[in-house]
């Protein structure tokens, strides 16, 4: 159900609405002075009841992931860790937090603070994101200024800094273990789990690590409470609350980000908010969070026993609520809600033969099957685009895909094989084109 | 010649250094410092320097410098143009807008041109999917280009 909301968008438009007079023009920092009033359980409590998945991708709930935190202090001291290192292909929502509402993100890492028992928050962003950097050291210091961030933020005994971190060009740095180390100054190559951060992560202290979206939204849960905030969202009953930023690229006429309930469906995202295809053109394949997500198909049928899903089963997958339990229960993923949209101008086979450059591309090397069976990929994919490849090589592809998932330190190798799993799977028919007739039917372009 | 900081460039060391529990974690902002005060890449006086600033050995720095890709390991043109060709970029034309930057520079991606000015480069995923095409100059972000839109931007770089 499209039911669209500005919690974060509201001044997006605007010339200064990245500047603190703006932000307490429409009602900024009032959620935190509302959240640092509370006890520390009572902002977890309240965090928990609002149904915040983590918007990064993997949609973990953030008010669960607060109280992994230790209930009293320790000798170490607590970190709050955002990740900025946005990166995923198809998604571009946390950047324009930074860039057009930075106080949002600053008063949510207030909130996080005080939530998770830590008195530093780093903010680590992708070095690309230049304008970002200096928005956020921006927003920071004119908070500093007021006296937001320091020793006593709103008259409150609890001291908070946050600082901006810089990253240095590698996709992996948006796995949170990956994120630590970068942030401690190594090479970014994530981490066994366990040790989860929560018990030992940046500098071997008690850390949180968020996305952007997910913290920046925190003022908002608790400046309506964690009840109102959750049930906005047509899938309260799934426990995935609120409101959340969706995106939507490729090939649509109006690309961009919208602001909306939890509960639209990409059909509503595509043609309501994305203005349709280019040239009107059938889709034949959306991506619906970034790269790592299986792609699918429009004639996909819902149909899943829950009774939940009673008013989605029998009608397309355009029509299911984007939500991080609905697409897993149907055997896909969310992501990051930034859907990509190919239309039959765009030859599935060269969108994973993109799609698969890139993840050799980032590969961190730290795995054997990952750092291999990337590159064995790719260079099958280029025999088949070549129309060198064989169908035995074809199927070596989803045998090597599989042989990745699973057995790496971190999701990047599960994410780098779900496309190549589901390109292979779902668009086999155009792979052997490629094979067997010359790509005779085949667009072999992506752009219309 | 041995590399050094200037005045100002110290100053800000040190400010990077009082954000974090441990020098380590300065690295990579000191790193991308004195990359930007030597003519945008890391020599290996570069890695010394670091080193010694932060307490760590060379190889350490150098392990640091050799994962990102955004710390060059040779010299660079004046200004770098990264054009972002992963998919949701590529769906709107990446490859227009990579092959007229390489022929208006007369360089290859990866290459820089004859004349010093510019290093062209592809880049993965510059998370701006619902403006593609893009690319990114130097430190700004060029966004629904059109090929009359980078031969304006081009033309700016190497007057």
């Amino acid at each position: 159900m499209l039911k669209p909301t500005t919690y974060l968008t509201h001044s997006y438009g605007q010339a200064d609405g990245y500047k603190l007079a703006a932000y307490e023009a429409r009602g900024g920092y009032s959620g935190v002075k509302k959240a640092l009033a509370l006890s520390r359980e009572a902002v977890i409590e309240e965090m928990k009841k609002a149904h915040v998945r983590g918007r990064g991708g993997a949609g973990f709930d953030a008010g669960t992931k607060w109280s992994f935190m230790p209930k009293q202090p320790g000798q170490k001291p607590c970190y709050l860790v955002i990740n900025a290192d946005e990166g995923e292909p198809g998604t571009f929502k946390d950047r324009s937090i930074m860039e057009k509402n930075p106080h949002a993100l600053v008063e949510g890492c207030i909130i996080g603070c005080y939530g998770i028992g830590a008195h530093a928050a780093y903010i680590y962003v992708r070095d690309e994101l230049h304008l970002s950097k200096a928005r956020l050291e921006a927003a920071i210091a004119e908070a500093r200024a007021k006296g937001y961030l320091g020793t006593r933020p709103f008259g409150f005994d609890y001291p908070v800094e946050v600082y901006v971190h810089t990253g240095a060009g590698a996709y992996i740095c948006g796995e949170e273990t990956a994120l630590l180390n970068s942030l401690e100054g190594r090479r970014g190559e994530p981490r066994l789990k366990p040790p989860f951060p929560a018990q030992y992560g940046a500098f071997g202290c008690p850390t949180t690590v968020n996305n952007v979206e997910t913290i920046a939204i925190a003022p908002t849960v608790f400046d309506m409470g964690g009840d109102e905030f959750s049930k906005l969202s047509a899938l309260h009953g799934f426990n995935d609350g609120g409101a959340r930023l969706f995106g939507v690229s490729g090939h649509v006429k109006k690309p961009g980000l919208f602001e909306a309930c939890v509960g639209l469906t990409l059909r509503e995202l595509i043609y309501d908010l994305g203005g349709g295809t280019l040239g009107d053109r059938p889709i034949i394949g959306i991506i619906p969070g970034g790269s790592s997500c299986p792609v699918h198909k429009p004639d996909e049928v819902v149909n899943h026993a829950d009774p939940r899903f009673a008013p989605y089963n029998g009608k397309s997958i355009l029509d299911l609520p984007l939500g991080v339990d609905t697409f897993r229960m149907i055997g896909g993923m969310l992501g990051t809600c930034c859907a990509i949209v190919l239309t039959d101008a765009a030859d599935p086979v060269l969108a994973l033969h993109n799609l698969m450059r890139f993840y050799r591309h980032e590969s961190c090397g730290q795995c054997t099957p990952c750092r291999e069976g990337c590159g064995w990929i790719e260079r099958i994919l280029d025999k088949i685009v070549a129309g060198e490849g064989t169908i035995e090589e074809l199927d070596r592809v989803s045998e090597i895909a599989s042989d990745i998932t699973g057995n790496t330190i971190c999701a990047f190798g599960d994410g780098a094989a779900q496309p190549a799993l589901s390109f292979v799977r779902k668009y086999r028919t155009h792979f052997e084109d490629y094979i067997l007739n010359g790509a005779k039917s085949q667009t072999r372009r992506l752009t219309p | 010649m041995a590399f050094a900081l200037n005045a100002e460039q110290n100053q800000k060391l040190e400010q990077i250094l009082s954000r974090y529990p441990n020098k380590m974690a300065a690295c990579i902002p000191v790193l991308h410092l004195c990359q930007d005060a030597n003519a945008s890449w890391v020599s290996d006086e570069v890695i010394e320097f670091v080193a010694k600033k932060l307490d760590l050995p060379t190889a350490h720095v150098k392990g640091v410098v050799t994962f990102y890709t955004l710390f060059n390991q040779k010299a660079v043109g004046k200004h770098q143009v990264w054009v972002c060709r992963t998919l949701s970029c590529a769906l709107r034309g990446s490859d227009k807008i990579l092959a007229h930057c390489e022929k208006r520079l007369g360089c290859h991606a990866g290459e820089t041109s004859k004349d010093g000015m510019v290093t062209l480069r592809t880049a993965e995923c510059l998370a701006s999917c619902g403006s593609a095409p893009m690319m990114q100059v130097d430190k700004t972000y060029y966004e629904n280009l059109t090929i009359e839109q980078v031969d304006r931007i081009l033309d700016t770089l190497v007057r």
